[in-house]
Formats: C-alpha cells, sequence, structure tokens
C-alpha cells in the first residue's frame, strides 16, 4: 500500500520508519509547517534524519500532502476536541477521493463518530482506528471480531501515565504532585499532563469504545462521559485501600450505553489493577465471560504497530 | 446478583451468650470449623439483655450453603442465635472518602448515610496524616441490603457533594473477577 503519513510525531514518525518493514511505501509525509511527496515512495530515513536535525519534513506546503498519491491516509496529528480540526478534513479528505484513513487520531472518532461513518459510506475507503484506544493492544479489532452484539461491557485502564502514578504512589507511599513530577523526569508524563490526570485522555478512549458498542444506533462525544481524574487521590486512601488489600485505579468503563471513567477501588489481585504505564481492557463477552486484553497502551512504536496491523486489515 | 451456591457474601449473626469464661471462644468455635472467615466481632461486654445475656455481633464471610451450616451448628451447640443476618445484611460494599473528614463532622457523615440507606458501618478505618484540620482519608466497609448497592451508592453520593467530600467508589461485582 503506499501511504500518507499526515502527523510527524512519535506516531507518524514511527509508522514512517516501519512502513517498508511491512511492505508498505509513504508517497507523502506531512508535519505541521512542510511535507514532502514522492509518488515513488519517500526516503524515509533522510526524511526522518532531516525532521531531527532541521525540524521539518520537506519543502512542500503541509496540505499538498493531501493531494498526494496514495492509498492509505494515515491520520496521526494531535488529538483536538469539538469540531476535531484539522484532523476530521484530513480523513474527509482521504474518503471523498476514494482512498482509506487509518487513525491514531482520537478526535474525528471520540468528537464526531456519525460524520465520520456517514463519509464512510459513500466512499469506497474504509475507516478502522485500533491505534485510538490502548496502542498496541488489539481492541477494537478484537470488538469487532466478536461482534459488538455479544460484548455486554468494557471496562479497563486505558491512561498509562495515570497509572504509572497510582501505582507508584501505592508502593512508594508518596503524594501525587511528587510522583507526577518524578513521571515528567522520566517522560512517562508530558509537561502538561492534564488530559492524562483529569481522566479525559482515558474518557475519549471511552467514548470511542461506546460508539463501536453502540454500532451506529446512538453517537457518544465527550460530552456523555462523566469523568473525574486523579489529581485529588492522596497518599493516605491509598495507604487505606492497601490495608484492606485493595488499589485504586483510574477506570473507564463502558456499559449499558454509559461511559464513565474516574478512581475505582479495584482488588490488589484483580487483573485490572495493572502497574506502571501497563493498559488493560476487560471484555465481557455475553458468550464467552471476561477476556483481558493488556499491553503497553502508548508509545511511538507501540502505536504505530496498531496503525501498521489496521493497514493490513483494509 | 447471580445465585450460585459457591459465591462468598458477608452476614452479620446476633447472639447472645451466657456470661460465663470460655463461651465466647464456643461460640466461634463452629463459625470456623463450618467454613465461615471471621471479619468481625463486636462483644457488648457491659450490655446486658433483660434474661441476664452479654449480645454478640458477629460479621463473617461464608458461601450461603456453608452459612446455613454455621447458623445450624451454632444452635445444635446450644448457642442462642437472635438473628441470622442472611435475610437483613447480605452485600458488603468497601469505599473510600476523602476531603476534609474531620471539619465536615465524620460522625454526622457517617450516620447520614446510614439513615438515608439502611445500611450499616460495619468496619471505619481513618487516616489523617497532615492532622485532623487538613484532608483526610476513611475507609468505610458497608453491609447493606442485597440488590440495594446502586442505591446505596447514589445516597453516599449525595451526602459527599454536599459536604464537598471526595469518594473512591468500588468497581461492580463484574468487574472485581
Amino acid at each position: 500500500m503506499r501511504l500518507a503519513v499526515i502527523g510527524a510525531g512519535a506516531v507518524g514518525s514511527s509508522v514512517v520508519e516501519l512502513a517498508s518493514d511491512h511492505g508498505h511505501s509513504v508517497t507523502a509525509f506531512a508535519d505541521s509547517s512542510s511535507a514532502v511527496i514522492d509518488s515513488a515512495g519517500i526516503d524515509t530515513a533522510e526524511v526522518l534524519d532531516r525532521k531531527r536535525t532541521d525540524g521539518v519534513v520537506g519543502s512542500a506546503a503541509p496540505e499538498d500532502a493531501l493531494s498526494a498519491e496514495y492509498d492509505v491516509l494515515v491520520e496521526a496529528t494531535p488529538t483536538t476536541l469539538g469540531d476535531a480540526e484539522p484532523g476530521f478534513s484530513h480523513v474527509q479528505a482521504a474518503l471523498e477521493r476514494d482512498c482509506h484513513a487509518v487513525l491514531a487520531n482520537k478526535g474525528p472518532v471520540a468528537e464526531r463518530y456519525a460524520d465520520v461513518r456517514a463519509l464512510e459510506r459513500e466512499s469506497e475507503g474504509g475507516v478502522l482506528f485500533e491505534a485510538t484506544v490502548g496502542g498496541a493492544m488489539p481492541v477494537l479489532s478484537t470488538i469487532d471480531d466478536f461482534d459488538p452484539s455479544h460484548i455486554t461491557a468494557v471496562r479497563g485502564v486505558l491512561n498509562g501515565t495515570a497509572n504509572f502514578i497510582l501505582s507508584r504512589m501505592a508502593t512508594e507511599g508518596l503524594d501525587y504532585e511528587h510522583v507526577l513530577a518524578e513521571a515528567q523526569d522520566l517522560g512517562v508524563a508530558e509537561a502538561d499532563p492534564t488530559f492524562d490526570v483529569d481522566g479525559t485522555d482515558a474518557a475519549l478512549k471511552g467514548v470511542i469504545i461506546a460508539n463501536v458498542l453502540a454500532d451506529d444506533e446512538t453517537e457518544y462525544t465527550l460530552d456523555d462521559a462523566e469523568v473525574e481524574g486523579i489529581q485529588d487521590i492522596s497518599g493516605s486512601a491509598l495507604e487505606l485501600a492497601r490495608a484492606d488489600g485493595r488499589t485504586v485505579r483510574l477506570i473507564a468503563e463502558v456499559v449499558e450505553g454509559s461511559v464513565r471513567v474516574g478512581p475505582r477501588l479495584v482488588p490488589d489481585n484483580a487483573p485490572l489493577a495493572v502497574s506502571g504505564t501497563r493498559n488493560i481492557a476487560q471484555l465481557e463477552t455475553e458468550h464467552a465471560g471476561q477476556l483481558n486484553i493488556s499491553g503497553r497502551g502508548a508509545g511511538g512504536p507501540e502505536t504505530a504497530s496498531a496503525v501498521l496491523a489496521d493497514i493490513g486489515r483494509l | 446478583m447471580s445465585d450460585s451456591t459457591d459465591e462468598v457474601r458477608s452476614y452479620t449473626v446476633r447472639l447472645e451468650l451466657v456470661d460465663e469464661p470460655g463461651e465466647l471462644l464456643r461460640a466461634l468455635e463452629p463459625i470456623a470449623t463450618n467454613g465461615g472467615n471471621l471479619l468481625s466481632i463486636f462483644h457488648e461486654r457491659g450490655n446486658v439483655t433483660p434474661r441476664g445475656h452479654i449480645p454478640v455481633e458477629v460479621d463473617l464471610e461464608a458461601t450461603p450453603e456453608r452459612f446455613d451450616g454455621i447458623v445450624d451448628a451454632l444452635r445444635d451447640a446450644g448457642i442462642n442465635v437472635i438473628q441470622a443476618g442472611a435475610e437483613q445484611y447480605s452485600e458488603a460494599l468497601t469505599i473510600i472518602l476523602t476531603g476534609h473528614l474531620v471539619n465536615t463532622d465524620l460522625s454526622d457523615t457517617l450516620s447520614r448515610i446510614h439513615e438515608s440507606t439502611d445500611a450499616t458501618v460495619t468496619d471505619l478505618s481513618l487516616s489523617a496524616p497532615e492532622g485532623t484540620d487538613d484532608a483526610s482519608s476513611a475507609r468505610i466497609r458497608l453491609a447493606t441490603e442485597e440488590g440495594a448497592v446502586d442505591e446505596t451508592m447514589t445516597s453516599i453520593r449525595a451526602v459527599a457533594d454536599e459536604k464537598g467530600l471526595h469518594v473512591i467508589e468500588p468497581l461492580a461485582a463484574g468487574g472485581e473477577a
């Protein structure tokens, strides 16, 4: 397949780097200020090197990448809320010319799912977005394999930064501020960790799962989710939980049409009590009990692997 | 809730003991030997019933089947079982409350939870590392009527909201396995 990769952050760059390994070529690659286009396939090593040293991928204008020749558009720009732009327009551009779109950007499928699906129905191209939920973990494709009608609930730890903070606080007896600073030093938390710790990121993933489970009957957006973060969790609360064989995890819960994210008490030895940056999704199936999918929920190569898996499914 | 018989539940049993040495131990033995897991014993030593007996409240966990065996064994041993709590309390619920618990009158908070929900507080641990004027946390175990967990949580949320406290709720039973 010929790929147009929009977005040159950790995920977009990793997709470009790993594409040839999966038998694909990259014909266009854009960051926010520039683009490189070559219908014969760009020199990925050279372009990634230029991005690292000069901060740009090429000399073309970023919007030129949208009109390049490609089979699949990979939308890997940062997630935006509300109108989900510019990610939504990128997806629209691909579908209107009957190309496929694969998303790592949560915005369009969390905030404008019905619009995306409507465009997809009119197009020869398909839309897949495994990378938006749980990084490398095959959550959405497993739901698809079982068929959404056979999944009754999904619960999970879907934000590695929040989970890292909670598990460090619990094992070391440290306070929130202290562990957050440590997480930032380690690169686990971003300079502005708001969306991770206030539950927004996990809620977006919950909303995407709810959209997939609803199978086009109801559309969910972030406004439909009940969201609470971990900023107010104290060391003493975790201590009390531990003395009772429990711990606190930021859980996203999608059940019976409701999306809820918040800190919850779970038994210490429960599958949901994963530690560090690990993620887990627990599917409640109609005929096969619980299914736990656990793994790395973030990171460039991890998320790029989910993007490339989607491209393989097209 | 499922009606499977191998599921462990919490029960509260009220016993009346004769005021004699060794009587409490004699009452607890049938519980342990019949597969019950003792959670707490409330021994009201100074509180005597009109018949001169000492009331003891025992919280335990057992499967429904084993619980029936425990009650039978207690009665066989001549222990006066006043109330076998299966009918009354059957679901245990643990929450953590955080915030200015002491300044917002913890005991009022607990009695409000009790009044509005019919749930009984069976265990309370308070942690106030910064002193009682600062934010603190409390782990509260409640016994609530079967099927009333959602209702109980709604009431707790309302009380906490009003007092500016934060509730860390347990995950539903389905998610705990």
